[in-house]
């Protein structure tokens, strides 16, 4: 071991030094699946991956996998061991790829052990991560949409928590006092949640542009307005009226072909109409943002605003636009909450989504797909979490609820010193 | 036929400032017309006021004999009027393509970016006027005169026939100011008029067909190349004669003061810009540092001065070890430190002249006593320091932020040549500067090398560097390439070091 540390200390070249850290990171990983899991397991012990979700399905069936669980887990420990040694000694050369394969065998080496001498629903777990990374992705596209053209929006929290509000406010009204269809009253729910989104957009572009109030702070005082407003009418209006809160749901159904996919197709294709809206969303911003002038524009105001503004490019009303349409995507987020999710308000039921949101931009690099596969992960975590109180996992809970997280930060530590924000993120523009 | 731009009485006030004082200014066709004057002289401002970027008080600007009304550059594009401003306009994480079609994107299919159609006029453009780029290549990875390229490109592609150049050369190596120059002409020749704005007066009589002089908001007069004299232009700029050569004699080097053996130095991105430096300076001797910026001269002076860790090698300092020791031992041991970024790390701007004039020295007798300032002692010592060095202030108790910057630079050099110092680390001591402030400060450095001061003098301007050394090290990429002595050193031959060309054989050839 010492001509590896000698090598870490003695050379100057960081891409060097951060490739042999790599290297380590991927032996220890391979070393803690042995003696985290490998240990735990015995010889005569299977785990049983049901790859086919449990309730109804168009899926084509695909038959359960059962591996003995401490073959597959020495076999992880060696791939992951093997790859630590060839970075040290040859060096990959897309390194990122290789530390997210370590970290997918740490997570499946998890499941094994976990599940040894029972079954997991693998699909059923894949489809929970996704549905509950879709607040997350669409608060990190909004977080995208805001920072390319330089505003910091910290009030995701607070417009989803809005947007939220509204949706099962107006959705109820029109379900059960107006009497509209049902689709006609989700529908208006849904409009009612994006326009309160792109008004408090608006409101914190108004602050942010106009009066350049520091942006951290108006959108933190925007969090504390709503988290405030929608806390009071939901104790005085909702828990009084309970017909108020009952909006119903958007319901699940399944795209024709695509659905019968094994695995993919129950995950991704068979979800309700709001989780449909955020593939579009995602296609359309990336297109967007790279190949048509609106994009181009936006990225201009976000890197150099004062280039921008000399060839007559009105850096003001870009970040208007951008900063209320980010409002009307966190809307959706809050409105996915209640008509896609759970059918009803909670106070605070946003939980931290709105902020784990712009971590997801972050390590998504600022790229609407980006965003939306660190969502993935944040959801895969949150959906570990639920499915690990049901199987009984001999270690403290605690510590278990760490693990996702834990290979998270590596993931992200790895990745995220690469990340560069726009240029002018987070700075008013003066003009001259 | 009437000029393809006059400018009649345009006249701007800041508060406390009036740039612009019914200035007058007439560009013929297929001119290059020579905008002069020191910092501060508003040259800038009449350009802005021209781009749209100001609103006039006063005045009118006619294009081509018609009455043009200019309130955004929008306006000014409109009329064929471009400019390239000193810090360039372009989004560094965008290609050339991108950023050259920013604000007069073609589209195809309704929305799309049209890339291709755009990068072809780009090619066009390049073959037609010798500005040669690839439309394909991020801003961020070209060098700063192929950066430049792209700025006039920008201008083309909008069909301006005015083009304003502001300090155009302030960033370039001198073959890339060659490389400006043919460029500009065959502008000229094709039927475009430029606006060349600069303080360098070698420039002016080698590039302009007219100058234009302004003094404090005013023209002082117009003349052409064939019709004065640097001296007279300096004159005209200063409102008094001025030495335009720095006088020194021969140096009389003693013991060695600074000795740098191997050094290696990381930027803020963890790049390696200092590549295994080595160099010794002696007392009463001058090492110029030459390169152009960004080759690591900043990290190396922050290495040396303790602002920045040192990965490996050595620094000597008077014989002792000061390999990232703190800034405070580094200074106590004599050294002198003249930042490059003068407001941003020489001086605390809110602060006032006297407190900036004791930044490093207040907690020594006489400033402090018992761990209380004596403020009487700082008072009466700023006010000796700003009449000794001429520090153009209302008062000590002034903050500097409200200083010129020649004066802003004056506080730092009377701070640090007022202490007993035996090491002069100074960087682009002269950066911003006018011809007036630049000739002090050059004498004042001349006059600490030959107090027995050792002196390491690190500026991207050669003429300052082979003005100024008795020893000329040239940096490119992070390594000193050749030391020369500057007696031997011509200005092709650090010119061309600088560019890259490394060995000796080489410079000799390219000369030849």
């Amino acid at each position: 071991m010492s001509t590896v540390w000698e090598r870490i200390g003695a050379r100057g070249d960081v891409s060097a030094r951060r490739a042999r850290t790599y290297g380590l990171i991927f032996l220890g990983v391979g070393l803690l699946i042995f003696l985290l899991f490998a240990r735990g397991a015995t010889a005569d012990q299977a785990t049983t991956f049901v790859l086919t979700p449990s309730g109804e399905s168009q899926a084509l069936p695909v038959p359960d996998l059962s591996v003995p669980s401490l073959t597959v887990l020495y076999g992880f420990a060696l791939v992951c061991v093997f790859v630590g040694g060839w970075q040290l000694a040859r060096g990959f050369r897309r390194v990122n790829l290789a530390l997210g394969g370590v970290a997918v065998l740490f997570v499946l080496a998890f499941l094994t052990w976990a599940a040894r001498d029972r079954s997991m629903n693998l699909t059923g777990l894949l489809s929970s991560a996704l549905l509950r990374s879709v607040p997350i992705a669409l608060a990190g596209l909004s977080g995208v949409l805001c920072e390319r053209c330089a505003v910091i929006n910290i009030a995701i929290e607070g417009m989803m928590l809005t947007g939220a509000f509204i949706a099962a406010l107006m959705g109820s009204v029109a379900a059960n006092i107006w009497e509209w269809p049902s689709w006609a009253a989700l529908l208006f729910g849904l409009a009612s949640a994006l326009a309160a989104g792109a008004l408090l957009g608006l409101l914190l572009a108004v602050l942010a542009v106009r009066f350049k109030v520091d942006q951290i702070i108006a959108g933190t005082a925007i969090n504390i307005l709503a988290v405030g407003i929608t806390s009071f009418l939901s104790a005085r209006i909702l828990a009084e009226f309970q017909y108020l809160n009952n909006p119903g749901i958007f319901p699940r159904f399944s795209i024709p072909l695509l659905s019968k996919i094994p695995i993919i197709g129950p995950v991704f294709f068979e979800q309700n109409g709001l989780v449909y809206a955020l593939f579009v969303l995602l296609i359309v911003t990336h297109v967007m943002l790279f190949y048509t002038r609106w994009g181009l524009r936006t990225r201009a105001v976000g890197e150099h605003p004062r280039a921008a503004d000399t060839l007559g490019i009105n850096v003001f009303r870009t970040r208007y636009i951008n900063v209320t349409l980010g409002g009307m995507v966190a809307g959706l987020g809050g409105a996915f909450l209640v008509l896609g999710s759970v059918g009803r308000f909670d106070e605070l039921m946003t939980a931290g989504k709105g902020f784990i949101g712009l971590a997801a931009m972050i390590f998504g690099k600022w790229m609407p797909f980006g965003a939306f596969g660190a969502a993935l992960i944040f959801g895969f975590a949150d959906a570990l979490q639920t499915k690990l109180a049901i199987l009984e996992v001999p270690i403290a809970s605690q510590f278990l609820l760490m693990a996702p997280y834990l290979v998270t930060m590596v993931v992200l530590a790895g990745v995220v010193g690469e990340a560069v924000p726009p240029a002018a993120d987070g700075q008013p523009y003066e003009k001259q | 036929m009437p000029p393809v731009l006059e400018l009649r009485g345009i006249t701007k006030a800041f508060p406390g400032v009036l740039a612009n004082d019914h200035i007058d200014l007439t560009l013929e066709e297929r001119e290059i017309h020579a905008l002069l004057g020191e910092n501060g002289a508003g040259k800038t401002t009449l350009m802005n006021i021209l781009y749209g970027l100001y609103t006039p008080d006063e005045g009118e600007i006619y294009v081509r004999g018609r009455k043009a009304e200019i309130h955004d550059p929008n306006d000014a594009i409109a009329q064929g009027i471009g400019m390239v401003h000193q810090h360039f306009m372009l989004v560094p994480v965008l290609t050339v393509t991108e950023n050259v079609m920013l604000g007069v994107e073609s589209v195809k299919n309704g929305i799309f970016l049209d890339r291709t159609s755009a990068a072809q006029r780009i090619r066009r453009i390049s073959e037609q006027y010798g500005l040669e780029v690839d439309p394909d290549a991020y801003v961020k990875a070209l060098p700063v005169g192929v950066q430049q390229r792209v700025e006039i490109i920008k201008l083309l592609y909008r069909e301006a026939d005015i083009l304003i150049l502001d300090e155009p050369t302030a960033v370039l190596t001198p073959q890339e100011v060659e490389e400006l120059f043919k460029v500009v002409r065959s502008l000229v020749a094709q039927g475009k008029s430029v606006i060349f704005i600069t303080h360098k007066l070698k420039e002016v009589m080698a590039i302009a067909d007219r100058i234009t002089v302004l003094r404090n908001g005013r023209v002082v007069g117009t003349t052409s190349p064939a019709e004065t004299t640097e001296e007279r232009l300096a004159a005209m700029m200063v409102g008094r004669k001025v030495l335009l050569e720095v006088e020194k004699g021969p140096a009389r080097p003693a013991e060695t003061v600074l000795k740098v053996e191997g050094l290696k130095v990381m930027d803020d991105r963890g790049n390696l810009t200092v590549r295994g430096v080595s160099f010794e300076v002696r007392a009463g001797e001058v090492l110029g540092v030459a390169g152009v910026q960004g080759n690591g001269q900043t990290e190396l002076v922050q290495a040396l001065t303790g602002l920045r860790p040192v990965l490996e090698g050595r620094v000597h300092i008077l014989g002792a070890d000061l390999t990232n020791a703190p800034p405070r031992r580094v200074l106590e041991r004599g050294v002198a430190h003249v930042p490059e970024d003068r407001q941003r790390d020489g001086l605390v701007l809110s602060l006032p002249v006297a407190d900036n004039l004791v930044l490093n020295t207040y907690y020594l007798p006489p400033f402090a006593q018992l761990g209380t300032l004596d403020q009487e002692t700082i008072l009466a010592t700023a006010e000796q320091r700003v009449r000794e060095f001429d520090i153009r202030t209302p008062s000590v108790m002034t903050s500097v932020s409200s200083l010129s910057g020649g004066n802003q630079q004056k506080v730092i050099v009377a701070r640090e040549f007022s202490r007993p110092i035996r090491l002069l680390i100074a960087s682009q001591p002269t950066r911003g500067l006018d011809v007036g402030s630049i000739e002090y400060i050059h004498r004042r450095i001349v006059e600490k090398r030959d107090e027995g001061c050792a002196v390491l003098l690190v500026s991207p301007e050669l003429d300052e560097v082979m003005g100024l050394s008795d020893r000329i090290a040239v940096m490119y990429e992070g390594e000193i390439v050749d030391i020369l002595p500057a007696d031997q050193a011509t200005k092709e031959e650090v010119g061309l070091l600088m560019a890259g060309v490394r060995r000796k054989e080489d410079v000799s050839a390219t000369i030849a």
